[in-house]
């Protein structure tokens, strides 16, 4: 009774699927909207054409998929260490601080292009450490891990709440944030790339994080698929007990692929912050460290499908923003509920539809599947 | 001939592209006990959980007692008399015999009136099929025989006429298994039909009146057991001529190699499983230890390997120590030529979702020869893996194909290719060819041998007797943790199978 269903073709795993997915998914939201008697074809369109209508909005969409896709990939390194890092959230809240000292330290004295990379290793490090023990604990003492970094968001978010009320707000300032950053604290807008597609930008926030999201991107795929470090991730991850037998240290492993994690989440601070706002206020994350888990499980843990997964939801952000102000029977929560559909049917139960698709895939072509003939069959 | 008690007419199963049963046609005459065998993959436990609706076949059909019947549920098949005793027994742990039993098919809503009508009627069962266990007795304290025993019960109380056993001797020893076919030659006089899946030649001719041989998906041929041979049903199932006995030569042991003193290793719920063993193992020979799974053979050699720490004693490799008590890194003992093929390749010796290239440097993954720097290097390790595919026969020969993909005796020979081309000093091989086809186990033997030949020292563990009788130049046998004596090669079946169920050990402690 061995493997029931065989291999898909990787276009149909990582293209067909998802797809299919979303269409139920959008299908299922459509119902919704039809429900509070609203036209979902319509607010289909607005959606789109909110994320996507016009250079404007697409610089939005890029902005929040860029938060995105550092979360994502957090919660992929750790998700191939077979660890669910369900702190993202928290990690990337704290390590704020470290991208907010770096800037208020070095704004006034260095070039953005020179606190950028200290703020990154600020940023990585605050959140390398803050996953650090949770891992430690997971690792030494066998605490369980989303136990753990679930309690460490709640820890992060007081201890932000106390460091920006207390410590780091200018005496005079009435608002719980740090003072504006100078020109050495804000990162430079990629908005002339969209412009020079031919795309009018009037302000939006995308900025250079952007691109380091998608080095990141890459930066991960080497790690997981190229390295030796990498192939000792996968294999604790698929199997610890072949990790153990490999002479892989388990405790090792945990430690260092939560710290990559940790500092992935972390580096999603530098978006809002240096970015955007050019301040550290509270509550900066705004759940940006949930979606990622949204965002690893639709792209299947690999930088090729967090990608795109992260500029889905950075969509659903920016044309749910435009759909709940153009429809009025369409509030913010609708749009999370969309949001959860989504995370619903793409995530939760992504292999709902996988069988029937195999099936059919195996009779219409048994040669696509690269499999053997009837040999491997199961006794 | 008595009517058949099943008809399968014309079955056909598929899963996707893989053909698992093909037109099959197989008659079981009622009163009568049938083997069916086979080399895995060959379709045998298909068949059969389609006849006990797990599965429903894409065409064909099943007459039970000349009736056609349609079973799309476990539960069908209880209903027309069809009961199955399954390799992995489905028994709750820390229930007892009679719960277990009545499990299901409860009836009332009271337990205690449903238990108390079980009671009188498996004291029945029991006394007509000499089927005798304590119905209190909780499931986990029985020794696996008598658990299979209730597996055997479960079936009967609810009615079964037509007794289908996946593998049952794999978990018994070799009395237990007797005391087995004794049940079956009972019931079988009782008038009920039994289904035997094995594939163990020698209980096919001990206790079947038919046999049906599966190769590749089909029904190639039923026999009369009494009209045939272990050499013509081996030549079926593989489909070529296959040699039984292993050849080997006189060994020529050197110095020694591996010496483990006093060693004890506790279980992770602290249960001792190896209590105090001692012995050697010289170059140039074949260690074998026999005995019953759970007696603590593979305890110990996780706790030489360095997989699993030891409370106290020591073992040398190559006259220096291993730490086994305290910091042994597998990975260590590798680089010191300590190559070892744990038991369960599934879940240890392979990562089943890697690709077969991948698999082929687990545990040597920090090997130069394998890395760029802290990269892996993939076209070092593509052309490693495909001389080791040509080497070993490894089928299909694409090192980009998922391990699970391939058959369990090519996932042993990726494994065995990985731990042998190393050249280690020291080979520790569990279970070498569990789940193994009759065609790799020939090719595995031989190279065992061929590693032996060669003046390596190997330590064998393996529940298959003939396999340990016939690779070994001496045979230990473990039972409750102890090593209880040691034979040579030429020790027979009884006196090994004496050993291994602690009776000479009892004798001694008395």
């Amino acid at each position: 009774m061995s493997t029931p269903y065989a291999k898909l073709p990787g276009w149909a795993d990582y293209g067909l699927i998802p797809l299919i997915n979303l269409l139920v998914a959008f299908i299922m939201a459509g119902l919704v909207v039809l429900l509070v008697g609203e036209n979902p074809l319509r607010a289909a369109v607005i959606l789109v054409d909110g994320a996507f209508g016009s250079g404007q909005n697409i610089a939005y969409t890029l902005y929040y998929a860029t938060n995105f896709i550092f979360t994502g990939l957090a919660v992929a390194v750790a998700f191939h260490a077979g660890l669910f890092n369900i702190g993202g959230e928290g990690q990337a809240y704290i390590a704020g601080l470290g991208v907010s000292l770096v800037a208020l330290a070095f704004d006034s004295v260095l070039p953005w292009w020179l606190t950028f990379p200290l703020a990154i290793a600020g940023a990585a490090l605050v959140g390398a450490l803050w996953a650090l023990i949770p891992a430690y604990l997971q690792a030494k003492r066998g605490s369980h891990i989303v136990i753990t970094t679930i309690m460490f968001n709640f820890i992060a978010a007081s201890v932000m709440v106390y460091m920006l009320v207390n410590v780091l707000k200018p005496a005079a300032e009435q608002a719980p944030q740090t003072r504006q950053f100078l020109d050495g604290g804000q990162l430079p807008k990629l908005n002339f790339i969209l412009e020079a597609l031919g795309l009018s930008v009037r302000s939006a926030p995308l900025n250079i994080s952007f691109l380091l999201a998608l080095v990141m991107a890459v930066f991960v795929w080497a790690l997981i698929w190229r390295t030796r470090l990498g192939y000792e991730i996968r294999t604790f991850g698929f199997s610890p007990k072949a990790a153990r037998y490999a002479g892989i240290s388990e405790s090792r492993i945990t430690i260092i692929a939560m710290m990559i994690s940790g500092g992935l989440a972390g580096m999603m601070a530098l978006n809002p912050i240096m970015g955007d706002q050019h301040h550290m206020a509270l509550d900066f994350v705004a759940g940006a460290g949930f979606v990622g888990i949204a965002v690893a499980l639709m792209g299947r843990s690999h930088p090729i499908g967090i990608v795109p997964a992260a500029i889905l939801f950075g969509m659903l952000y920016q044309g749910g923003a435009e759909l709940a102000f153009e429809m009025p029977n369409i509030s913010r929560d609708m749009i999370v509920i969309i949001q959860g559909l989504v995370i619903l049917f793409a995530g939760a139960l992504e292999h709902m539809f996988r069988p029937t698709i195999q099936t059919l895939f195996a009779s219409l072509s048994p040669r696509s599947m690269g499999i053997p003939a009837a040999k491997t069959g199961g006794a | 001939m008595a009517e058949a008690a099943i008809e399968l007419i014309g079955i056909n199963k598929s899963f996707g592209a893989v053909h698992a049963n093909r037109d099959i046609h197989l008659e079981i005459p009622r009163g009568t006990i049938h083997g069916i065998i086979g080399e895995n993959g060959a379709g045998k436990s298909t068949l059969m959980s389609i006849l006990y609706g797990f599965y429903q076949a894409d065409s064909g059909e099943i007459q039970v007692g000349g009736k056609p019947t349609l079973i799309k549920t476990p539960n069908d098949a209880i209903a027309v008399g069809i009961g199955m005793v399954h390799q992995h027994f489905m028994l709750v742990q820390n229930f007892t015999v009679i719960e277990n039993i009545i499990l299901g098919a409860e009836g009332e809503a009271l337990l205690k009136t449903s238990i108390a009508k079980a009671r009188s009627e498996l004291e029945r069962l029991e006394r007509e099929y000499g089927l005798e266990v304590d119905p209190d007795a909780v499931i986990e304290e029985l020794p696996v025989g008598l658990q299979q025993r209730v597996e055997i019960l479960k079936a009967l109380y609810r009615g079964a006429e037509i007794l289908i056993l996946d593998e049952p001797t794999g978990v018994l020893t070799p009395a237990e298994a007797d005391h087995l076919f004794r049940i079956l030659k009972q019931l079988k006089e009782q008038g009920k039909t039994i289904v035997l899946i094995t594939h163990k030649l020698r209980e096919i001719m001990a206790i079947t009146d038919n046999v049906s041989v599966m190769r590749q998906g089909t029904m190639v041929a039923t026999r009369k057991t009494s009209e045939t041979t272990v050499e013509e049903l081996a030549e079926l199932m593989v489909g070529r001529r296959v040699l039984l006995r292993v050849e080997k030569g006189e060994t020529k042991s050197g110095g020694f190699k591996l010496s483990v003193k006093n060693l004890t290793v506790k279980d992770s719920r602290g249960v001792t499983m190896v209590d105090d063993v001692s012995f050697d193992v010289r170059a140039g020979e074949i260690v074998g230890i026999a005995g019953v799974a759970g007696n603590g053979q593979s305890e110990l050699i996780e706790a030489i390997s360095g997989v699993r720490r030891a409370v106290s004693g020591s073992v040398m490799l190559d006259g220096k120590p291993i730490d086994v008590v305290g910091v042994a890194d597998p990975g260590e003992l590798r680089d010191r030529g300590l190559a070892h093929v744990p038991e369960d390749r599934h879940h240890v010796g392979l990562v089943l979702a890697f690709e077969e290239n991948e698999n082929s440097i687990l545990g040597y993954h920090d090997d130069p020869k394998y890395l760029k720097g802290p990269f892996l290097d993939i076209d070092a390790i593509m052309a490693d893996a495909k001389e080791k595919i040509e080497k070993y026969d490894i089928r299909p020969g694409n090192p980009k194909l998922k391990t699970a993909n391939f058959s369990g005796g090519n996932q042993q020979k990726i494994v065995l290719a990985r731990e042998m081309e190393q050249d280690p000093g020291v080979l520790i091989v569990g279970q070498p060819t569990r789940g193994v086809d009759v065609g790799a186990i020939e090719f595995i033997h031989k190279r065992l041998i061929a590693m032996r030949d060669a003046g390596k020292a190997v330590l064998l563990i393996s529940v298959e007797l003939d396999e340990i009788r016939s690779l070994s130049d001496r045979i230990l046998v473990m039972f409750a943790g102890r090593v209880v004596g040691e034979r040579g090669p030429d020790a027979t079946e009884g006196e090994l199978g004496l050993l291994m169920a602690g009776v000479e050990h009892k004798e001694a402690a008395e």
